[in-house]
């Protein structure tokens, strides 16, 4: 036997073993005649996790299609088939998927089932029903109402209480599983460990300089997506965050180069162009330090009232001004030089308030803003032009207010 | 002791500019090409102002290259932005400014400067045509009336034709048929200047509008605009002949702090 060390196990390896496990699992649970659903990412995972029902998350497929070059080819399958180019491209990705069934970017199960929560954006109801529709299959709605108080109230709760039940119930007649209450809990503690894991490894982001490259969080995210309800995932963030305390004890980090300067980035990532959007950043010294992703898969609850609490608290589902202290927190806990926020064409409902989020960033954080075009997912709606200028003229800025100091 | 010079390049989606100067303060040469990035406009305009001056490449200091071909320029010692340049360019031609509207051939930008004259924040239109150079040219094509004489137009107009769309397809089309409608042209131009001004004040609203209000890049030249913008925004807008010249003074400027730092050995 040669004495070859073994290689420690690195977080990044764990991480995307879960997501190539998730999607082989719900393929061999659709190979084993189980009924598989397509499901929206931030609709209660705690419910199927639960019933052992496999479902895989259409807008992590489309990001994933996205990111590998597939995205136009995709959004003018579904501009072909009458949809319109306005709409968000991972519906339209999604859609195209549906009737094409094949993606050599990434391949998943055909759904005998969705599952559909607003909670993110109402553009999902109509891209769900329609799949329902074409596919002649049953659709499972929670209706998550934008919430234009601070906290949800005591209604709201029990509304999505009823729904949740009702859940439940439709998943227990489609596919002949059965509910435990037991092994709920066990989910929602481990959902709860995940949770946590994820917000302390990606609030690690604060210390200087930050133990990560920011754009790792934009990948890490498919485990907080798919697989929160899993101890796994719950183990994999832990060692994150131990790797990540090592990086800091050693002065390292995964951004490779000085970290000259720290920024809040506002938006989803532009999967077509990451690697330009990344470049042009670490070409800088620009480190992406705040990010709303990180809060948005942290549920944290302690019971099931809170976790109803939790589902109607996700980024696009809350009011304004709670949206705008949440930047604002992520600002200061992280101590950004800068936002750069993008507007996506696909994604209304986080793009239609980033103008007055702009305003109330600048005035009242006091840091330099750029603003850029940009899609999450259809390629044709980015010009690196412009978005080079507009990272430049911020790096301007930012240097000038280093210098100044 | 010698003169120093150094040379800032703005090269711009539809023209070239190029400026010499001395010690960071002194116009030594400018010159404008109506070719921009991916032409050999930046080159013959190097060469016209260095002819100006007979010096060779070698006696210039540091060169700095901004505008939308920037990275092209392969000469440049470092590339900016044009908000900086422009920044920086614009307070040098008109001193102390605290806003810029910069409307060039793709792009329109409102540019926020500090007591010192630095940069403290800007907005851009987002990606589409309206409220930019382009938009106007496609306009000057419908009505075969050159953009140089827009301005002209503008002030003899006795009333405003509404142009509603900002979308340079839709609003060429409302423009044919105004003028299908029989429409007169000086008054369609006015339309078409309120138009923009609507559109660029909007966005300028967005970071403030605090005097001095100075206007650089191509489209200030078009008094049309200028005049649109004063009534929309309520303010005096400073235009100078050299206006278009911003950017490349600014990008020259930048170019004489770095070579003073590269000496000092930063
Ligand atoms: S990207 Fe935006 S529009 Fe598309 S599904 Fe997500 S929240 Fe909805």
């Amino acid at each position: 036997m040669s004495n070859v060390e073994a290689k420690p196990v690195r977080a990044k390896d764990l991480l995307g073993a879960i997501v190539a496990n998730h999607y082989q699992s719900a393929w061999d649970a659709k190979n084993a005649g189980e009924k598989v659903g397509w499901c929206a990412s931030n609709f209660p995972q705690e419910i199927f996790e639960t019933m052992d029902i496999k479902v895989v998350y259409p807008e992590n497929q489309a990001a994933a299609i996205a990111a590998k070059g597939g995205g136009e080819r995709m959004c003018n399958t579904a501009e072909n088939n009458g949809y319109s180019n306005d709409i968000c491209a991972y519906a339209r990705i999604s859609l195209a998927y549906m009737d094409v069934k094949d993606a050599p970017e990434l391949n998943m199960p055909q759904p005998d089932f969705v599952l559909c929560c607003n909670n993110i954006c109402n553009c999902m109801i109509k891209w769900y029903e329609n799949i329902a529709k074409e596919l002649d299959i049953p659709m499972i709605l929670i209706d998550v109402p934008y919430n234009n108080d601070y906290e949800a109230e005591e209604d709201r709760i029990a509304y999505l209480k009823g729904q949740f039940d009702y859940a439940i119930k439709q998943l227990e007649e489609i596919t002949g599983k059965k509910w435990d209450e037991k092994r709920f809990e066990e989910v929602m503690e481990i959902s709860q460990r995940t949770g946590r894991a994820w917000l302390e490894a990606t609030g690690m982001s604060k210390y200087e300089p930050s133990p990560f490259n920011g754009f790792d969080v934009f990948n890490h995210m498919a485990v907080a997506v798919c697989a929160r309800g899993k101890k796994e995932s719950a183990e994999a963030f832990e060692l994150l965050i131990e790797e990540f305390k090592q990086n800091i004890a050693e002065g390292k980090s995964t951004f490779r180069g000085e970290e000259k300067f720290r920024i809040l980035f506002e938006g989803i990532a532009c999967w077509p162009h990451l690697r330009h959007t990344f470049t042009e950043l670490k070409e800088a010294g620009v480190n992406v330090v705040g990010t709303v992703y990180a809060d948005a898969f942290g549920y944290i609850y302690g019971n099931t009232n809170e976790l109803m609490q939790a589902y109607c608290s996700t980024p696009n589902a809350i009011s304004f001004e709670r949206a705008v202290d949440m930047r604002l927190k992520a600002i200061r806990e992280t101590n950004c030089d800068g936002a750069l926020i993008h507007i996506n064409r696909s994604c209304k409902q986080w793009s239609g308030i980033m103008y007055e989020m702009e305003r109330e960033i600048r005035e009242k954080t006091g840091i330099p803003t750029a603003i850029f075009d940009g899609d999450q997912a259809d390629p044709r709606n980015f010009s690196e032009a412009q978005y080079d200028t507009r990272v430049q003229g911020l790096v301007e800025v930012m240097t000038a207010n280093k210098e100044a100091k | 002791m010698d003169k120093v010079y150094t040379l800032g390049i703005d090269i711009g989606s539809t023209s070239s500019k190029c400026a010499i100067i001395s010690d960071g303060v002194n116009i030594e040469s400018t010159h404008i090409i109506y070719k921009g990035a991916g032409t050999d406009g930046m080159d013959i305009v190097v060469k016209e102002a260095l002819e100006d001056l007979n010096m060779e490449p070698s006696d210039i200091k540091a060169i700095i290259s901004t505008g939308y071909g920037r990275k092209s320029f392969e000469a440049a010692d470092k590339t900016m932005s044009e908000l900086s340049c422009h920044a920086k360019g614009a307070s040098f031609i008109f001193g102390p400014i605290k806003t810029i509207i910069d409307i060039g051939g793709q792009d329109a930008k409102v540019i926020r400067l500090d007591d010192n004259g630095q940069m403290q924040n800007f907005v851009m239109n987002d990606k589409c045509a309206a409220g930019t150079g382009r938009f106007l040219e496609v306009m000057s094509n419908v009505l075969h009336v050159s953009l140089d004489d827009f301005g002209k137009y503008d002030e003899e107009a006795e009333d405003k034709a509404p142009i509603s769309s900002t979308c340079a397809v839709f609003a060429e089309s409302e423009v044919i048929s105004q003028l299908a409608r029989g429409q007169d042209v000086r008054s369609i131009i006015k339309g078409i200047h309120q138009s923009v001004a609507t559109r660029v004040a909007g966005q300028a609203k967005r970071i403030g509008v605090t005097p001095k209000v100075a206007m650089t890049g191509g489209v200030s030249r078009n008094m049309g605009i200028v005049r649109a913008l004063e009534r929309e925004l309520d303010v005096d807008i400073a235009v100078s002949d050299n206006s278009q010249l911003a950017g490349a003074f600014g990008a020259a400027i930048f170019a004489y702090e770095y070579y003073l730092k590269s000496m000092k050995g930063d």
